[in-house]
C-alpha cells in the first residue's frame, strides 16, 4: 500500500465536509449531439420535401370515408381479438385437460390454423359457399331442423371476422397455455388442499396470475392484428388500407394517402400500448412489493422534487458553492 | 379408547418402483398433537399428503372422524370419489405448506376468506368476522390489507396458518412449517402453533424442531424408510428411544 497522501489531514477532512464533484461524461454528450443532428435531419427531410404532400394528408386525415374505414378496422380487430381469445382460452384449457382426445384435438387445431397463411384462410372462408352451398342445423349425421344458404350466413364481413378470429385463436391458445404453465404448481396444490372448487381454482387462482405473462404477449397480438386486418383488403372490404387504395387510385396521391393510413395505424397502436401498460399494472398487484409509478405519477413526482429543491436552496447553508 | 380423529391403517404408497410408504398405521385422538420426525426421504411428508389425499395411496385407508378421505365404502370395496367430493371432504382438513403457497394476487384477508366462502359456502359476514379474529390470533391484524410478498416469511406462514384455520378443520396438518424460514423467524411461527396446541386443536406436525416436539407433542412418531419405527410420549421416544435407528437420528439432530 502506497498512499501517504491520505495521511495529510486537511481542515475540511477533519470537519468531515469534503465536497463531492460528479464525474464528467464527454462521450455521452457527443453521442447525444450526433443523435440530435440525425433527428433534425430526418424531421427536415419529412417536412421540407414537397413530395410528401402534407396538405393532401391534412385534407384526407379526417375525411369521412377514411374515418369509416378506421372504425371498421377497429371493429375487425375487436372481433378478431375477443373471439380469438375466447376460443383460444377454451383451446388452452382443452390442451391442459386430462382427457387425451381433448388435448390432441386442441393440438391439432393449433397446428392447422398456425400452419396455413392467414390470407389463404381468409380466401377459404370467403369462398365457403363454393364448398358447402348450405349449412344445416340438426342432429349430427341425422335429420336437419333447418338450413341456410352459406352465402346468406357468411357474408364477406363475417368471413373476414371469422377468418381473423379462428387464426388468432391458434396463437391465443398458446399464449394462454403458456400463461397457465407459468403459474407455480404450488398454487394449485394449495387451492386443492383448501378444497376450492375446480372452476374457481382456474378463474380465481390460476388465471389472474397467468395474466401477468399473458398480457404482454396478448398486447403484441392485438397490435399485430390492428395492422393484420389490412390483409382483408383482398376481400374488397372497406378497412383502412383498402380505403386509402381506393382513394389514391382516384386522385393519384399515393404517398400522401399511404401516410394517412400510417398515421392512423400509429394512433391506434399508441392507444393500445398505453392501455396495455395500465392493464399490466392491474395484474401486477401483489406480485411486486410496490407497483411502478404511472407516467403521470412519475411526472408529478419529478415536479414536486424540483419544487421542493427550489424552495430549499435559499434557506440552505450554501454548502454546494463553497 | 375413544374413536380416533385421524385413523391411518396399512397405508402403502409407491412412486414407480420406489416404495415410499410401507404399511403405516397411525391413530390420533381428538385434541392431540402428534409430531412426526425422521430423516429426509423417510416418507413423513408423503404420509401427511396422503392424509388429505393430495397423494393417492395404493393400499390401506385413511379416515378422518370416521369418514374415508377420497373414497366411499360399499362392502369390501373402496370407490374413489369424484374430484368435487374429494374437494368437499378436504375442507375438514387444514394443511400448512413448507413454502406457504399463499395466493400472491390476493390480500392477506382475501387469502383467509377465499376457501370458507367459495368451498364451504359459508356466509360472507361470518367469514369476514372470523378472518379478523384469526388474524388477531396470529398477531397480524394490521396486515389484513397487505399482499403476501410485502410480508416476511414468518408473517406469511402465520397467514397460511390463519388460512387453514378459517376452514374450521377437524385436524390441521403442518408439513415442515418452519423449514423455509430464516432462523430468527422460526420462533414466531412456533409460538402460534404452541398456542394452537394449547387450545385443543388436533394437529399432526412434520418437523425437525425437536424442542417443539418435546414441549408440545402428546405423541412423537419416528419414521424411517417408509415405516413407523416407534411412537410414544416425547419423554420416551426422545429421551429413551428403544431403537438404534431412532438413537442414530436423534444423535445427529440434537
Amino acid at each position: 500500500m502506497t498512499a501517504p497522501a491520505v495521511l495529510e489531514e486537511t481542515a475540511a477532512e477533519s470537519a468531515g465536509s469534503l465536497t463531492v464533484i460528479k464525474a464528467r461524461h464527454p462521450g455521452r454528450w457527443i453521442a447525444g449531439a450526433v443523435v440530435a443532428v440525425l433527428l433534425a435531419m430526418a424531421v427536415n427531410a419529412l417536412v421540407t420535401n414537397p413530395a410528401w404532400d402534407w396538405p393532401v394528408v391534412g385534407a384526407y386525415l379526417f375525411h369521412p370515408s377514411v374515418l369509416h374505414a378506421v372504425l371498421f378496422t377497429v371493429e375487425l380487430t375487436a372481433l378478431g381479438i375477443v373471439l380469438g381469445f375466447l376460443l383460444g382460452t377454451v383451446l388452452a384449457l382443452m390442451r391442459l385437460s386430462r382427457v387425451p382426445l381433448l388435448a390432441s384435438a386442441a393440438w391439432g387445431y393449433v397446428w392447422l390454423f398456425r400452419s396455413v397463411p392467414l390470407i389463404l384462410q381468409l380466401l377459404f372462408w370467403y369462398n365457403l359457399a363454393a364448398l358447402y352451398k348450405q349449412i344445416s342445423f340438426g342432429v349430427p349425421f341425422g335429420p336437419a331442423f333447418f338450413s341456410v344458404g352459406s352465402m346468406d350466413l357468411i357474408g364477406p364481413v363475417t368471413a373476414a371476422a371469422l377468418g381473423l378470429a379462428l387464426h388468432q385463436a391458434a396463437y391465443a391458445a398458446e399464449i394462454v397455455r403458456g400463461g397457465f404453465l407459468s403459474v407455480d404448481p404450488g398454487q394449485l396444490e394449495a387451492a386443492a388442499a383448501l378444497g376450492i372448487p375446480r372452476a374457481r381454482q382456474i378463474f380465481r387462482i390460476q388465471l389472474p396470475q397467468a395474466m401477468r405473462s399473458i398480457v404482454p404477449a396478448a398486447g403484441n397480438e392485438i397490435i399485430g392484428l390492428v395492422k393484420g386486418t389490412s390483409v382483408v383488403y383482398i376481400m374488397a372490404l372497406p378497412e383502412l388500407f383498402y380505403q386509402v387504395q381506393v382513394i389514391y387510385n382516384r386522385n393519384g396521391r399515393v404517398i400522401a394517402m399511404l401516410l394517412v393510413a400510417a398515421i392512423w395505424y400509429l394512433v391506434l397502436t399508441t392507444v393500445l400500448s398505453a392501455a396495455q401498460y395500465y392493464v399490466e399494472r392491474r395484474f401486477g398487484r401483489g406480485l411486486a412489493r410496490a407497483l411502478p409509478p404511472t407516467p403521470v405519477q412519475r411526472v408529478r413526482r419529478i415536479l414536486t422534487v424540483r419544487r421542493a429543491a427550489r424552495r430549499q436552496r435559499p434557506a440552505g447553508d450554501g454548502g454546494g458553492r463553497r | 379408547m375413544s374413536a380416533p380423529m385421524v385413523d391411518v391403517r396399512g397405508v402403502h404408497k409407491s412412486y414407480g418402483p420406489l416404495e415410499v410408504l410401507r404399511g403405516v398405521d397411525l391413530r390420533v385422538q381428538p385434541g392431540e398433537v402428534t409430531v412426526i420426525i425422521g430423516p429426509s426421504g423417510s416418507g413423513k411428508s408423503t404420509l401427511l399428503r396422503s392424509i388429505n389425499h393430495l397423494e393417492k395411496i395404493d393400499r390401506g385407508y385413511v379416515a378422518i372422524d370416521g369418514e374415508f378421505v377420497g373414497y366411499r365404502r360399499s362392502g369390501d370395496r373402496l370407490h374413489e370419489l369424484r374430484e368435487r367430493d374429494i374437494l368437499r371432504r378436504r375442507t375438514q382438513i387444514g394443511f400448512v405448506f413448507q413454502n406457504f403457497h399463499l395466493f400472491p394476487h390476493l390480500t392477506v384477508r382475501e387469502n383467509v376468506t377465499e376457501a370458507p366462502i367459495s368451498a364451504q359456502r359459508r356466509p360472507r359476514d361470518e367469514v369476514e368476522a372470523l378472518a379478523t379474529e384469526l388474524l388477531e390470533q396470529v398477531g397480524l391484524s394490521d396486515k389484513a390489507g397487505a399482499y403476501p410478498r410485502q410480508l416476511s416469511g414468518g408473517q406469511q406462514q402465520r397467514v397460511a396458518i390463519a388460512r387453514a384455520l378459517a376452514l374450521r378443520p377437524k385436524v390441521v396438518l403442518f408439513d415442515e412449517p418452519t423449514s423455509a424460514l430464516d432462523p430468527e423467524l422460526v420462533g414466531e411461527v412456533l409460538e402460534v402453533m404452541k398456542a394452537l396446541a394449547r387450545s385443543g386443536t388436533t394437529m399432526i406436525v412434520v418437523t425437525h424442531e425437536i424442542g417443539f416436539a418435546r414441549e408440545v407433542a402428546d405423541t412423537v412418531v419416528f419414521m424411517d424408510a417408509g415405516q413407523i419405527i416407534e411412537q410414544g410420549p416425547p419423554g420416551l421416544v426422545l429421551d429413551r428411544p428403544r431403537h438404534d435407528r431412532t438413537r442414530a437420528f436423534l444423535s445427529k439432530v440434537l
